[in-house]
C-alpha cells in the first residue's frame, strides 16, 4: 500500500515537473525546427489559418539554419549579446569589488551605526525597482549618465543585495579562527585576505550567481535608462522579434538562455544555499 | 595605562570595520539614500516649477483611477498568488524531501525557470497563451471552451501562472532549508509513539515550520513586484487593464515627465515595502 501511494506520489510529481520544464523545452526544440516546419505549426497563431496552432515534441526535420543564420550573418545579435555580457560583467565585478570588503566590515568588526547601517542594507535590498526607478533616475540626471550603460551598471554595483549574501556567510566564520590569526600578529587586512576570503569564497559564489541571473535578465532598468537603441542588452531586444520570425526568435532566445543556464547547471549547490542565506535567520 | 592601550585596540579594530564598509556605503548614499530623500522633498513641489504644493500630490495619485486600478490588481494579484504559491512549494518540499530517488533532478526541475531570463521565453509564452494557442488547442481538445487569454480578464490569470512558474523552485528550496532545521530524532521519537505521516507532518513539521512561514510570506511578497516583466513582455505598455500593475503606470508617468504624481507614488509604495519589511525584522528578532 505504502509502496503504491509513493510511486503515484513520484508520477505527480514527476509530471509536474515536466509542466515546469515545458516551455524551455519548447523553445529548445522551437530553435531546432526549420522555418517552414514553425510556420505550419503556428499559422493559425499568424492568423494564415483557421483551427489550433501545433506542436511536435521533436522536429520532423531539425535544422540548424536559425542558429547559424543569428551566429553568422546577424551583427545586432551579436552588439546586444556584447551589451548585455558587458553590462553583466562589469555589474558582477563592482560588486565583487566594493561588495565584498563591505560585507567583511558588517560581519566582522564592531562599530558605532553597524546595525543602522545593517537595516538600512537589508531595507534597500527589499525594495523593488519601482520604488527605486525614480530616485535612481535623478542622480543618473544629475551626474549625466542617462543613456550611457553606466546608468545600468552602477546603481547595479551599489546594489546592497550582494552585499547581505556575503554578509550572511562572513558571519558564520567562526572567530576562534580570526583570533588565532589576529594571535599569531596579522593584521586586519592580511586576516581578511588570507582567511575571510577563502572562507567566505561560496558566500561570494552564491552572489556572482545569484546577481549574475538578476543582470543578465535586467529588463526595466535598461528599459528607462537607456534610450539608443545600440545600447540595449539582449533582453530588450528578443521581445521585438516577433512570431513571423520564429526561428530567429528562439534561436535568439536559447542563445540567450545558454550562458545563464550553464551557470545554473554548474552552480546549482551556491545558488541554493544564497537563496538560503538571503532568507533564514538560523 | 593597560585600559588606554586597549581602549586604543578597540578604536583602531573600529576604525579598520569603517574603512571595508566604506567604498560601498558612499556609492549607496550616492545611488540611493540621498536620491530617495530628494524625492520624497519633490513629492511636496509641482512637477515643473518646483513650487510648495503641500499634500496636493498625494491627493492627485491617490485620486487617480490609473493608481486605484494599479493598485486593485497588484493587491488582487498578491492575495491570490501569495497562499496559493506558499501552500504548494510547501506540499512540494515535503514530498520532494520524503523521496528516495530523484530528489536533486526534481529540486533542478523545479529550480530551472528562476535562472531562465524572461525576454526566452516570451515567444513560448506567445504561443501558449494566443486565442488560437496550444493551452487553448488543449482546452478545445478536452472539450472545454477557449479562453481568451490576453484580451479578457484571463490575462491576470497568465500574470498568476508566470508568477508561480517563476517562483516555484525559489519557494520550495526556502521550505527546504527550513526543513533541514528539524532535527530527525523529534519523528524518530514520534515514530516510537506510534504517530502516522499525517499525525506527524501537523504536530512536528507545521508548527516547526512557522517561523518561515513569515520569511517566505514576505520575500513572496516583494518577488510579486517582478512579475511586471513577464506582463509587459507579452502584452506591452498598455497590456489589458486585468494585468495594469503599478510599474506599467510609473513608466507611463516616467514618459508623460509627471515627476510631481511619480514622486508622491513612489514615496506611498515605498511606505508600504517599509511597514512589510519592519515586520520581517521583527519576526527575525523574536525567531533568534
Amino acid at each position: 500500500m505504502k509502496k503504491i501511494g509513493g510511486a503515484v506520489m513520484v508520477t505527480v510529481l514527476g509530471i509536474l515537473a515536466l509542466i515546469v520544464v515545458f516551455p524551455i523545452f519548447f523553445a529548445v526544440t522551437g530553435a531546432i525546427t526549420s522555418q517552414w516546419e514553425l510556420e505550419e505549426y503556428l499559422s493559425p497563431v499568424l492568423g494564415n489559418a483557421d483551427g489550433m496552432a501545433g506542436w511536435s515534441l521533436l522536429p520532423r526535420a531539425p535544422s540548424l539554419r536559425s542558429l547559424v543564420g543569428i551566429l553568422m550573418d546577424s551583427p545586432q545579435f551579436f552588439a546586444m549579446f556584447w551589451n548585455s555580457l558587458k553590462i553583466t560583467l562589469c555589474v558582477l565585478a563592482g560588486q565583487v569589488i566594493v561588495g565584498i570588503p563591505a560585507a567583511w566590515g558588517l560581519a566582522r568588526f564592531q562599530f558605532p551605526g553597524r546595525g543602522l547601517v545593517l537595516m538600512l542594507y537589508i531595507v534597500l535590498m527589499l525594495m523593488p525597482f519601482q520604488v527605486l526607478m525614480f530616485p535612481e533616475y535623478l542622480v543618473l540626471n544629475d551626474l549625466g549618465l542617462l543613456d550611457t550603460h553606466a546608468a545600468v551598471i552602477l546603481p547595479a554595483v551599489f546594489s546592497t543585495f550582494p552585499v547581505f549574501i556575503m554578509y550572511r556567510f562572513f558571519e558564520a566564520i567562526p572567530e576562534a579562527i580570526l583570533e588565532a590569526a589576529r594571535m599569531d600578529g596579522a593584521g586586519n587586512f592580511q586576516i581578511f585576505l588570507r582567511i575571510g576570503l577563502p572562507l567566505g569564497a561560496p558566500g561570494v559564489m552564491s552572489s556572482v550567481i545569484l546577481n549574475f541571473l538578476d543582470s543578465w535578465n535586467m529588463i526595466e532598468q535598461p528599459m528607462t535608462f537607456l534610450k539608443t537603441k545600440a545600447l540595449w542588452p539582449l533582453s530588450l531586444f528578443l521581445p521585438e522579434i516577433g512570431l513571423e520570425e520564429a526561428g530567429t526568435g528562439f534561436a535568439a532566445a536559447i542563445l540567450m538562455l545558454l550562458p545563464a543556464l550553464l551557470l545554473f547547471l554548474s552552480g546549482q549547490e551556491y545558488l541554493e544555499q544564497g537563496i538560503a542565506a538571503a532568507a533564514l535567520k538560523e | 595605562m593597560r585600559s588606554g592601550k586597549k581602549r586604543r585596540r578597540k578604536r583602531r579594530k573600529e576604525l579598520a570595520g569603517v574603512i571595508f564598509l566604506l567604498p560601498d556605503f558612499l556609492g549607496v548614499i550616492c545611488f540611493a539614500l540621498l536620491p530617495m530623500m530628494k524625492v520624497v522633498e519633490r513629492s511636496f513641489q509641482s512637477a515643473v516649477t518646483a513650487q510648495w504644493v503641500g499634500l496636493k500630490n498625494y491627493k492627485g495619485v491617490l485620486e487617480n483611477t490609473a493608481f486605484r486600478l494599479a493598485v486593485g490588481n497588484t493587491l488582487k494579484f498578491t492575495a491570490v498568488c501569495l497562499p496559493l504559491l506558499i501552500l504548494l512549494s510547501l506540499a512540494l518540499a515535503v514530498l520532494v524531501q520524503k523521496l528516495r530517488f530523484g530528489r536533486s533532478l526534481l529540486k533542478s526541475a523545479f529550480l530551472l525557470p528562476m535562472a531562465v531570463p524572461a525576454a526566452s521565453v516570451v515567444l513560448v509564452w506567445k504561443v501558449l497563451f494566443h486565442s488560437n494557442g496550444l493551452i487553448n488547442g488543449l482546452l478545445a481538445y478536452v472539450g472545454l471552451p477557449r479562453v481568451a487569454w490576453m484580451t479578457s480578464d484571463a490575462a491576470f490569470w497568465v500574470l498568476v501562472i508566470s508568477y508561480l512558474w517563476k517562483n516555484l523552485g525559489y519557494d520550495m528550496v526556502l521550505w527546504m532549508a527550513g526543513l533541514a532545521g528539524i532535527s530527525t530524532e523529534i519523528y524518530e521519537a514520534a515514530k516510537v509513539d506510534g504517530a502516522g505521516e499525517w499525525k506527524c507532518f501537523t504536530k512536528i513539521t507545521l508548527p516547526n515550520l512557522m517561523p518561515s512561514l513569515y520569511t517566505i510570506s514576505v520575500l513572496s511578497f516583494l518577488n510579486s513586484f517582478k512579475v511586471f516583466r513577464e506582463a509587459w513582455l507579452v502584452a506591452g505598455d498598455y497590456p489589458h487593464q486585468s494585468m495594469y500593475l503599478l510599474q506599467h503606470l510609473y513608466n507611463n508617468w516616467f514618459r508623460e515627465l509627471s515627476f510631481d504624481k511619480i514622486s508622491a507614488a513612489s514615496v506611498l509604495t515605498s511606505a508600504v515595502v517599509f511597514v512589510m519589511i519592519l515586520l520581517l525584522k521583527r519576526a527575525w528578532d523574536t525567531e533568534a
